[in-house]
């Protein structure tokens, strides 16, 4: 079958041990605290009705709240009590990755197992209850050798239905920095990589079925009171622990951590970054597919080393200028403000990516629309489709209010479908990347911005604080500097959608290397 | 009564439940005296809500009383650790009351575990009360509650409640739910067993045939009210008009028997 014969299935097999080993790390890790706080509250709780009405309250509140934005709530509040510890007791810890994933996903597995175990316990027969108290049994006795028992199967179940779902949910964990099997779901719904994102869903099916399988192997053993059964599922839960604990143990503390966010041209850039370091002797890794608002804080904190952000988004998302300057003062300017946090700014790349209203040539021409200002009379009557923080950022009020915009309707979507709703004339205006490769590849015009309404997007490098004064580093990413032109990223940009064999990241990145490497 | 001192005496002993969304407290129990021998077998007869079975619960201090007191060998049950008091006395309950994830074996071995008991002689001692109730060792010992008949359960909760060697055994309708062949032989058994071992047995029934040919004496409740107590032939001298008609039924049944079972019969 020509399917398998893809070289990305070994490309993806390739990156199971890191991503598997941390996504069952992140799980399990979760699934237990859930477990620590959930059964003794459910048991505490059992009998006070107030209580137990409370907690079920907020469970299911818990679970109403979708679990990529439960995930992205706890960064910045961990964020904030980690510089709280770090100012009252002098110890810090990092906000990033692994800490808000457990925390988030212990507190959604809480909701079925809170229920199940009250469930289970209250179900046990009054009659029998009085039977244990009639024997001679103490309320723990009563507990231990007759409650819990019998309410087991129910409480499995529970813990089951928790089980998969902190699996499920924990490749959402990806943009708060914490690989895991979602790495490959964004990486791949980012590059067109479709064999990546099923890759994901599989393994995160597979995990999530084994675990499943073992828990009922446990159940099975403890309902028929079999050692036997109980010691498989323990044994089997244990190594799958075990193995995924193995790599952790060996990565060494030297690497640098290159970060990347979470679309293609930031996965192609941290792959030539990574690259360029390895050819420099250092070790690398990646972290990828994080939020742009968790990427900054992770630098500045030290999680993770190097990446790639651009003048405008830090000029109005991260310091909330309103004001738009030219591009040199406005670079200038940021390196000052990002000394003061004591990142490194290395330099510019030599590309722009910014916002840009864009248009299919045909439709353009057809309503003689060359600049924003042309597409202002028409807007009322069109649609427009933007990715999802576009409409939200101070660029899209800065341009209605300098051209007087105004759609008749607006959509959020997915980078990559935006560009193929245009083409296909879904919508008639999008909000695109000026480094994008699509604009060839549909024959779109970018709309004049006469009035500089979007700031500029110089894609610029930055250092954490700690790599400061790392010569090695400095040295090994230099090369890079004022080297990649917009034609350049734009093609690098247009193979990594290829959405075959030689459009990993990796690959784009070899090629982007041999063809600025070689000016 | 005279002689020894009794070995469970109620005095003056009153309990209520509460109704329920605002509605009047029900008194269930209502200032019953009773006494217990040493040795005796005391059936309390009555109807659903005399407060039969709440006197029984009281006694084991599965539920507190709300006036009067209760002795049981001398000492005022408030004053005896419940859990230590229930180790002490037997307690079968209506339709078994096993626990339904433990083998049989398990079953009548719990409260000598409870009272920390070694697990070799519990194994002896469950293998003896097996042979006691009469049922076969090997074939019944690690069955689970749901796979024996109601008889055999019934067998299981009265071996249960006599493990721990127990003065005292307290039985709440134990053979309500059973055929009438099964419930003649298990009644018939357990009489040669509270003689034998030397029981005090209170034993809780409705049925008044079964506690005039089982029982030393009978007590009769209604609403929560003794209304009557004494050996049968005491108890048809009462002028209560409800006693006679709890009386009455038998007499009728075995008028009716006696014509139409005529003499021969292999009974």
């Amino acid at each position: 079958m020509s399917l398998f014969s893809d070289p990305r299935w070994s490309e993806a097999l390739g990156h199971l041990p890191d991503y598997l080993g941390n996504h069952v790390r992140v799980s399990v890790t979760a699934l237990a605290l859930g477990l620590l706080v959930s059964l003794p509250l459910a048991i505490f709780s059992r009998n006070r009705p107030v209580m137990r009405g409370a907690l079920l309250g907020l469970a299911s509140i818990v679970q109403t709240v979708p679990g990529l934005a439960l995930l992205a709530l706890f960064y910045p509040l961990l964020l904030a009590l980690a510089a709280l510890s770090l100012s009252w007791f002098g110890v810090g810890f990092s906000a990033f990755g692994f800490l808000p994933a457990v925390l988030a996903l212990a507190l959604y597995s809480m909701l079925p197992v809170l229920r199940n175990t009250i469930t289970g316990l209250q179900g046990v027969e009054p009659a029998i209850l009085e039977a244990a108290q009639g024997v001679g049994m103490t309320e723990r006795q009563s507990l231990l050798m007759v409650e819990l028992p019998l309410a087991l199967p129910v409480m499995m179940a529970g813990i089951r239905t928790a089980a998969v779902w902190v699996i499920g949910t924990a490749t959402l964990s990806t943009p708060i920095g914490q690989t895991s099997l979602g790495n490959y779901i964004f990486a791949g719904l980012q590059t067109q990589n479709w064999v990546f994102v099923l890759f994901g869903c599989l393994a995160a099916a597979v995990l999530a079925l084994a675990v499943d399988q073992l828990l009922a192997l446990i159940e099975t053993g403890l309902r028929q009171r079999s050692r036997l059964g109980v010691a498989f599922g323990g044994v089997g839960i244990a190594v799958l622990v075990a193995a995924t604990l193995m790599p952790a143990v060996t990565r060494s503390q030297s690497t640098y951590i290159v970060g990347a966010k979470t679309f293609a041209e930031q996965y192609v850039l941290s792959a030539l970054i990574a690259q360029r370091l390895r050819a420099a002797g250092l070790s690398a890794s990646s972290r990828e597919g994080l939020g742009s608002n968790v990427i900054f804080d992770a630098l500045a904190s030290g999680d993770i080393d190097v990446y790639v952000d651009y003048s405008g988004t830090l000029w109005a998302n991260q310091f909330h200028h309103s004001d738009i300057k030219p591009r040199e003062e406005l670079l200038d300017e940021l390196k000052a403000t990002l000394a003061t946090q004591k990142i490194t700014m290395l330099g510019e790349l030599g590309f722009e990516n910014a916002y840009a209203l864009m248009m299919t040539r045909k439709r353009a021409e057809e309503l003689r629309i060359h600049s924003i200002a042309d597409l202002a009379s028409h807007a009322p009557t069109m649609s427009m489709a933007a990715d999802y923080e576009f409409f939200s950022r101070p660029e899209w009020a800065g341009l209605r209010e300098a051209y007087g915009l105004s759609f008749r309707a607006q959509r959020q979507m997915q980078p990559d479908f935006m560009y193929a709703a245009v083409a296909s004339g879904e919508v008639e205006v999008i909000a695109g990347y000026t480094s994008d490769g699509l604009i060839a590849k549909y024959d779109l015009v970018v709309l004049d911005d006469a009035k500089h309404a979007i700031p500029p997007y110089d894609a610029i490098v930055l250092l954490a604080p700690k790599r400061a004064g790392d010569l090695a580093l400095r040295a090994a990413l230099s090369p890079l500097l004022g080297r990649i032109d917009i034609a350049a990223m734009r093609e690098a940009n247009l193979r990594a959608a290829g959405g075959d064999g030689v459009s990993s990241p990796d690959a784009v990145a070899r090629w982007l290397w041999e063809k600025i490497g070689k000016r | 009564m005279t002689g020894a001192p009794p070995l469970i005496a109620f005095a003056h002993v009153g309990k209520s439940f509460d109704g329920g969304r605002g509605a009047k407290p029900v008194l269930a129990v209502n200032d019953v005296s009773l006494d217990v021998a040493e040795g005796e077998l005391l059936a309390i007869v009555g109807g659903s809500g005399s407060g039969k079975t709440t006197l029984l619960r009281l006694a084991s201090r599965l539920i507190e009383a709300d006036s009067g007191s209760i002795t049981i060998e001398g000492a005022d049950v408030r004053a005896v650790d419940p859990v230590q008091l229930r180790r002490r006395i037997g307690y079968v309950f209506q339709s078994g009351g096993l626990f339904p994830h433990m083998s049989v074996a398990d079953n009548i071995g719990i409260t000598p575990k409870l009272l920390g008991m070694p697990a070799a002689e519990i194994a002896s001692r469950v293998d003896e009360l097996l042979d006691l109730v009469r049922l076969d060792r090997t074939q019944h010992r690690d069955r689970l509650p749901q796979e024996l008949s109601g008889g055999q359960r019934q067998r299981v909760g009265v071996a249960r409640a006599l493990a721990a060697r127990p003065k005292i055994v307290l039985m709440d309708e134990p053979f309500g739910a059973l055929d009438p062949l099964t419930r003649d032989a298990l009644g018939d058994d357990f009489r040669d067993l509270h003689k034998k071992l030397g029981l005090t047995t209170v034993m809780i029934t409705h049925d008044m045939t079964e506690a005039i040919l089982l029982a030393d004496r009978v007590a009769v409740m209604r609403a929560g009210r003794l209304l009557a107590q004494g050996t049968p032939a005491q108890l048809s001298n009462s002028d209560d008009p409800y006693v006679g008609e709890l009386l009455r039924t038998p007499r009728r049944q075995a008028e009716r028997l006696n014509v139409l079972l005529p003499k021969g019969g292999p009974a």
